[in-house]
């Protein structure tokens, strides 16, 4: 057994139907004041329960406890390393949630008069001119509540200018490492999707690409540094291509956390690109939100960018509405207020040179990795890498140990797994991110979790084909769970 | 491995012709690649399927993939035992666990499916 094990919090936890009792509350509540109302006579019989069978009863600190518990369980940023790659799974400043939790700031409310909404403003409108100037674009839409939602309004107005010139277009084109959001976000604005395959060294083949666009091809979607964490080194050609045969060139931003500071999009020739605020800008993960993905665009995008649009006008922050070519709204109000803020926090509180070590290290981190792993994993694109690095299990799979064991494993190491089996392009992908926020020593035993793995899988494979032997429960059988699920709790 | 009296897609879906009948469904190789397969989601009886489209989508734990028909034609019938049992799929791909039959229209386009020998040659060299 491996002694790198990090001790858990807590036992395991019954469900809230098995502390059931009949008659416990967890409310109280007073006398009516009003006449009472039947609801059979209100809603009709058909619609009124009696009972609901099985219904847990229980008090409201065994529902606190029950749920406090169960949160302890979570492995976060917080416990320890994240190295999912792709994810981006960097530690989030407290300073970030100090400033959102400003009164002001808080409780604004989106109906507040313009006039008493002013520092709200004032936050979006830095903000928008923050994230151009990293991005080196003209304008920016915060509106976008996450990045596959920032793929769908840039691609919006990306048809809204090809029609403006004439002709929408038909096709995107993505290359095969592409997060899988690309083709499902070209499809929903109504185009086609034809697949680029990539080189050798895992980068998008431009020879390939030249011979794909022509009069049909509305854009290409493109990730830089692509999901190998290779910087696609012929950028300024691929937009030259594109251009050429009046196509644009649309940059899936999720890895611009290894350019801040360094690249500008805006300069090598893209005309639109999505952020991952929760990516290079360190606001929290959410379980599915609330996110945002706002978009960069040139100026020649510009006036199809969502309504509303911040306009000063004298001294005084407006909303402009009356923009005739704006696609229209993609997201109530002006997107998710709060998580804007912490981004904005990010930015101020790290100033342009700050951004620009952020992207050295989060590189450094990454090459660190790369360059103490080489040895022991194969490295199927050998193209320098970026903030993250791609290995595959090719040496660990001859002795039948695949990346999913791999990774099942290093969580009796103490650390969440990598990213398994993406990008789909390479067999067997491990994925690794360490963010810039790791230090040195975290990194070392990482590193040596993921050695000892390797010598494991040639002595020992069985302890890791059948791992993670520490952990509350070891392998569920998802085969099962997803062919007979079982959907409800029955009393046993 | 591969029956000689089928015909193969390079999308990994076998085709085995009768008159004007075509029995699809998918290869050993496409099972072993996707995993434990847990739902077959395929067209209903009367409706057209086109070649190189999709025609469904099969779903392991590992991923959701479609299914690109190697035949235009009019879906006959769909083996109706893979509802409650998608893991034939992974026992006895080119058996029991065929998926549909469709009613050939036009000529089958033979010169874009493999034989087994072709197939056992193509998927060795997408192996390496």
């Amino acid at each position: 057994m491996t002694s790198r094990v990090r001790p858990h919090l807590s036992y395991n936890e019954p469900l809230l139907f098995e502390r059931s009792s009949p008659g416990k509350v967890a409310y109280q509540l007073p006398e009516l004041d009003v006449p009472p109302v039947d609801p059979k006579e209100a809603l009709g019989p058909s619609n009124v329960r009696e009972a609901i069978d099985d219904f847990p009863e229980v008090s409201e600190v065994e529902v606190i406890r029950h749920y406090t518990r169960l949160s302890a369980w979570n492995y976060a940023i917080d416990f320890g390393m994240y190295p999912l790659g792709s994810c981006t799974m960097k530690y989030n400043p407290r300073v970030n949630e100090l400033v959102a939790r400003l009164e002001g700031l808080a409780w604004a409310h989106p109906y507040q008069p313009e006039s008493l909404a002013q520092g709200a403003m004032e936050v979006m409108a830095r903000l928008e001119a923050a994230l151009a100037e990293i991005t080196g674009m003209d304008a920016v839409t915060l509106q976008p509540a996450a990045g596959a939602q920032g793929e769908l309004t840039a691609l919006l107005m990306m048809r809204a200018l090809l029609e403006r010139r004439g002709n929408p277009r038909k096709k995107i084109l993505i290359p095969d490492s592409a997060h899988g959001t690309n083709p499902a976000s070209a499809a929903t604005a109504g185009y086609a999707v034809e697949n680029i395959k990539s080189n050798e060294a895992g980068m998008l083949d431009v020879a390939a690409l030249e011979q794909h666009v022509n009069e049909d091809v509305a854009a290409l979607m493109l990730t830089n540094p692509n999901t190998l964490g290779i910087f696609e080194e012929q950028i300024e050609r691929v937009a030259e291509i594109l251009h050429a045969k009046g196509a644009l060139l649309y940059m899936d931003g999720a890895n611009m956390n290894a350019l801040m500071g360094i690249a500008r999009p805006g300069d090598f020739g893209v005309d639109a690109l999505h952020l991952n605020l929760h990516k290079t800008f360190s606001t929290p993960h959410g379980g599915g939100g609330p996110g945002a993905g706002p978009v960069a665009v040139k100026r020649e995008l510009e006036p199809f960018l969502p309504v509303p649009r911040l306009k000063r006008t004298g001294k005084k922050w407006a909303y402009d509405y009356r923009r005739k070519d704006s696609i229209g709204r993609v997201r109530a109000f002006y997107g998710n207020f709060g998580v804007l803020v912490r981004a904005l926090a990010y930015i101020l509180a790290h100033g342009g040179p700050g951004l620009r070590n952020v992207t050295l290290d989060a590189v450094l981190n990454a090459n660190y990795i790369r360059r103490k792993l080489e040895p022991h994993f194969d490295l199927p694109y050998p193209s320098p890498a970026m903030h993250e690095v791609v290995f595959s299990d090719a040496r660990q799979a001859v002795h039948d140990v695949h990346t999913g064991e791999i990774a099942k494993r290093l969580i009796d190491y103490g650390f969440h797994p990598y990213t398994v089996s993406f990008p789909l392009i390479v067999r067997g992908a491990m994925m690794i991110e360490p963010t810039e926020t790791e230090t040195k020593h975290e990194l070392d035993r990482f590193i040596q979790a993921m050695i000892d793995i390797a010598g494991e899988a040639e002595q020992d494979s069985e302890i890791v084909r059948n791992a993670p032997h520490a952990t509350r429960t070891s392998r569920v059988d998802e085969v099962a769970a997803a062919r007979k699920p079982v959907l409800r709790w029955k009393p046993a | 491995m591969y029956p000689e009296n089928l015909r193969y897609s390079k999308e990994h879906e076998w085709v085995r012709l009768e008159d004007d009948t075509a029995t699809i469904g998918i290869t050993d190789h496409a099972q072993e690649e996707l995993g434990d397969i847990v739902y077959v989601d395929l067209p209903k009886a009367g409706t057209t399927v086109e070649q190189g489209k999709a025609l469904g989508t099969v779903e392991s734990v590992k991923a959701v993939s479609e299914i690109f028909s190697p035949v235009t034609g009019e879906v006959l019938e769909i083996n109706p035992a893979l509802a409650d049992a998608p893991e034939k799929l992974n026992e006895d791909p080119h058996g029991e666990a065929w998926l549909l039959k469709v009613r050939l229209k036009g000529a089958p386009p033979l010169d874009q499916l493999m034989t087994a020998a072709e197939y056992e040659s193509f998927i060795g060299e997408e192996k390496k």
